[in-house]
């Protein structure tokens, strides 16, 4: 039997819950009568806003227009009037400004034209992908024309695609991967011509053989140079940094970015935008997202227009079933709780979770007994317990030193703390008050 | 949406439902099978004794809860106290010395430090090697259990004791341990010299009494299988690691057979291994005290270097030192150092390989 490539070093095995909303074929949101859209939906500086109040704006028309090297685009999702600019905070307690925009339900569906993409050279892509505000869909929204920037004197051995979706409830990636498999591929062909790697390898977690079925069989179909490696199912696989060591076996050095180590990470979600930005000159102004929990009547995989209000979302799903106990954007693990339904969706909503029973997840914390599972599960080989322990003294100089700053948050710890710590908490504090 | 009810709170939201009170609690069911044979092997007495342990325990946490303010018996921890200075304690001891040994373990040894968690010594061990050198001699007077008959009369010293006794004794001479047993008419089992018969003398009657509990010694820890049993149901439920056994008991092998001969006259490679192996404190030291999580290591390398110290010192106490506690002591020494592997042992960090071989491909 061929083994299955995974990470090695740490790991958890949560229960997937994907079954909620595997099956469902992603269904378009009608649009809403009002869409929020915040100026800062990517990682790095905020859009600077290019409407105003009264201000008329059309579907895919440049709105905020980005204010510096690591910034994005941000684009119209509908014909229509801004109705006011004011401060909304996300789900991720970003604050920031957002256009509030009143939909013109009458107005003309735009018609998307075809463009060749074949001929199109590095810069035309990197400018394209740009101009069309694509950022990275897979959570960390990291604006995408800067990562497949090759620096000079830098090559790309390996473009690696993510197509995992380790986080719990999460089923957008797999259903796209399902039904939009061509132009995915067609995405990750445009990457290649703009990064020129020298080999293309696309992970998917084991749980969705499905999904290997299809893209292998499309890969075959189109002839492209794509290897699709099934993975272990192994939470954080989806992180960069353990699917880069399970599909080439390299490790990003702490500090590091993927291409220091050749390669460039991309999701499948993003390769689909570029492919839409790049063929179809469509800005990123909609995405697909897992609406799901066990509070969720009918769960589904929808296709949204970026700043839909939750509350829009919940009313397509015929609301909640029950009262739940914690609503979620994006997935368990590493998602944040809000509690606003009027929050919007943006360019890295994956999902949108109404969880119940959280009572058993969030039990009183407990003096630490030193098990060591924290250590144990870490994958990038921190101890958490001991970090915790110097947070809590504000010994943030001391965190540092171990390597406080290679945590990325994953939860492996928390998740698996018997002393229900709140770990991961303490980590984001301390990176905070360290990096001051 | 009603709003107020919505919790919010850090990732993540999911939790593998573990929790502190069911690891103690399950430990204590881990120890229960080697707990009830030595209350079959030694009547009435033993229950009793483990009974009195556990109570007090309980007793002494509850009314120290009253002064720190909290409650903490529900998380199972005084109670796994208890039960295992109670199987540390010989059958016949009277029942004021397992009432001192748990109070010095919960007040002592781990209240005072902060209660659970903050205590540097196992709570159980401290309190047994306070009774041992407070009262050695209740502590050193061991019963048979009732499947053997002694030759002597109603109490007899355990396996490991006998054999240092005659150790100086210039008659056996390069005899291995099992030889000076059945030299000197040490009581077997008929069970075990039938079963040794049948092996064709390949073990000695002696260590598959131990192995199956038919000997003198502490109520809990005469039944080397029984807490194999328990400690194989820790390793099934990922409670404990293996890490530390391992360690232990390899480092104990390794030396005892190297060097174990050499006590009894003997050449190097010489030692018997399996006689100590299951004798004594062994199997209840190396998979239930040794891997006390507050007191051992927390990385896994860690935990090799602890393991590694106590079977070194294990091996060191029971043939060079004038005491027949050993592992008890051995685990303490380790507990002190337990700080400083903590302090320098660290896991390897993701990328650090990676970082090395770019340095090397430079160098080139």
């Amino acid at each position: 039997m061929q083994r299955i490539a995974t990470f090695r070093k740490g790991g958890v095995h949560p229960s997937d819950r994907k079954a909620l909303s595997s099956s469902c074929a992603i269904e378009q949101l009608p649009m809403p009568v009002e869409l929020i859209v915040p100026l800062s939906q990517h990682l790095g500086a905020p859009a600077t806003a290019l409407k105003q109040k009264g201000d008329t704006v059309e579907i895919g028309e440049k709105i905020g227009k980005a204010s510096g090297f690591i910034s994005a685009d941000i684009h119209s999702p509908a014909t229509g009037t801004i109705k006011e600019v004011r401060k909304v905070t996300l789900a991720n307690s970003v604050a920031c400004d957002a256009y509030v925009i009143t939909v013109d339900n009458d107005a003309e569906p735009k018609q998307w034209e075809y463009h060749p993409f074949r001929a199109l050279d590095a810069q035309e892509i990197l400018a394209i992908v740009q101009d069309m505000g694509v950022v990275g869909t897979g959570g960390a929204t990291f604006p995408t024309h800067v990562k497949l920037m090759v620096p000079k004197g830098k090559s790309v051995d390996a473009l690696v695609v993510n197509g995992v979706e380790c986080e719990p409830y999460l089923t957008a990636d797999h259903r796209l991967m399902l039904e939009k498999t061509e132009h995915i591929l067609d995405g990750i062909m445009i990457v290649a011509q703009a990064t020129k790697p020298k080999k293309i390898i696309i992970g998917v977690e084991n749980n969705k053989p499905d999904a290997i079925q299809a893209l292998r069989a499309a890969i075959n179909m189109a002839d492209y140079p794509i290897t699709v490696e099934p993975l272990k199912v192994k939470y954080p696989q989806g992180d960069e940094k353990q699917l880069l060591k399970a599909t080439i076996g390299r490790e990003i050095p702490s500090g590091k970015l993927p291409i220091d180590v050749g390669a460039v990470v991309l999701n499948v979600g993003t390769a689909y935008a570029i492919f839409e930005a790049v063929v179809l000159r469509k800005p990123l102004i909609d995405r697909v997202v897992t609406v799901s929990g066990e509070a969720i009547s009918t769960p589904k995989n929808l296709r949204v227009p970026i700043g839909t209000k939750v509350f829009d979302l919940l009313s397509f799903c015929n609301g909640t079933s029950r009262q739940p106990e914690k609503m979620i954007s994006g997935g368990p693990m590493m998602g944040f709780a809000f509690f606003d339904d009027q929050t919007p969706v943006t360019k890295g909503t994956s999902g949108v979770l109404a969880l119940d029973h959280q009572k058993e997840h969030d039990a009183p914390t407990t003096a630490c007994i030193s098990c060591g599972r924290c250590v144990a599960v870490c994958p990038m080989g921190l101890q958490p317990t001991k970090l915790n322990k110097l947070i809590e003294h504000a010994r943030y100089e001391d965190a540092m030193k171990l390597n406080l700053m290679d945590c990325k948050e994953c939860g492996c710890c928390a998740y698996t703390c018997p002393a229900h710590l709140p770990l991961v908490h303490a980590m984001k504090i301390g990176k905070k008050m360290g990096r001051k | 949406m009603e709003a107020p009810t919505l919790v919010v709170s850090s990732s993540p939201h999911l939790h593998a439902k573990s929790n502190t009170s069911a690891i103690m609690w399950n430990v204590s069911i881990a120890l229960a099978p080697a707990a009830l044979w030595g209350v079959f092997a030694f009547g009435f007495r033993a229950l009793l004794v483990l009974c009195v342990s556990i109570a007090t325990s309980v007793f002494t946490e509850w009314l120290l809860n009253r002064i720190s303010k909290e409650f903490t018996i529900r998380d199972g921890s005084a109670f796994l106290t208890g039960l295992l200075i109670g199987m540390n304690m010989p059958p016949a001891v009277p029942v004021f010395v397992p009432i001192l040994a748990s109070i010095f373990a919960i007040a002592v040894a781990k209240w005072v430090f902060g209660g659970l968690g903050s205590n540097w010594i196992n709570p159980a061990l401290a309190g047994r090697v306070f009774v041992f050198f407070s009262f050695t001699g209740l502590m050193s007077n061991y019963s048979l259990p009732r499947f053997v008959q002694s030759v002597d009369g109603i109490s007899s010293a355990t396996m490991l004791t006998t054999i240092k006794m005659q150790i100086g004794d210039s008659a056996i001479q390069q005899l291995s341990s099992p030889a000076i047993l059945s030299e000197i008419g040490y009581p077997a089992s008929q069970f075990s010299l039938k079963v040794s018969q049948m092996l064709g003398d390949a073990l000695s009657p002696y260590t598959i009494d131990a192995f199956f509990g038919l000997v003198g010694g502490s109520i809990g820890e005469i039944s080397a299988i029984l807490l194999l049993i328990g400690a194989t149901y820790l390793l099934a439920r990922k409670i404990i690691t293996w890490h530390i056994p391992v360690a232990f008991l390899g480092t104990f092998i390794v030396f005892t057979w190297m060097f174990g001969g050499l006590r009894n006259g003997m050449g190097l490679f010489t030692g018997d291994v399996m006689l100590p192996l299951f004798s004594g404190g062994m199997m209840l030291g190396a998979f239930f005290m040794a891997t006390d999580m507050v007191t051992s290591p927390t990385t896994a390398k860690g935990m090799i270097i602890f393991g590694t110290g106590i079977g070194f010192f294990t091996f060191l106490l029971r043939y060079f030192g004038s005491l027949p506690e050993s592992v008890s002591l051995a685990i303490i020494i380790m507990n002190i150092f337990t700080p400083t592997i903590e302090r320098y042992v660290m896991p390897k960090r993701f990328g650090e390989v990676a970082k090395k071989s770019v340095k090397k491909k430079e160098a080139k």
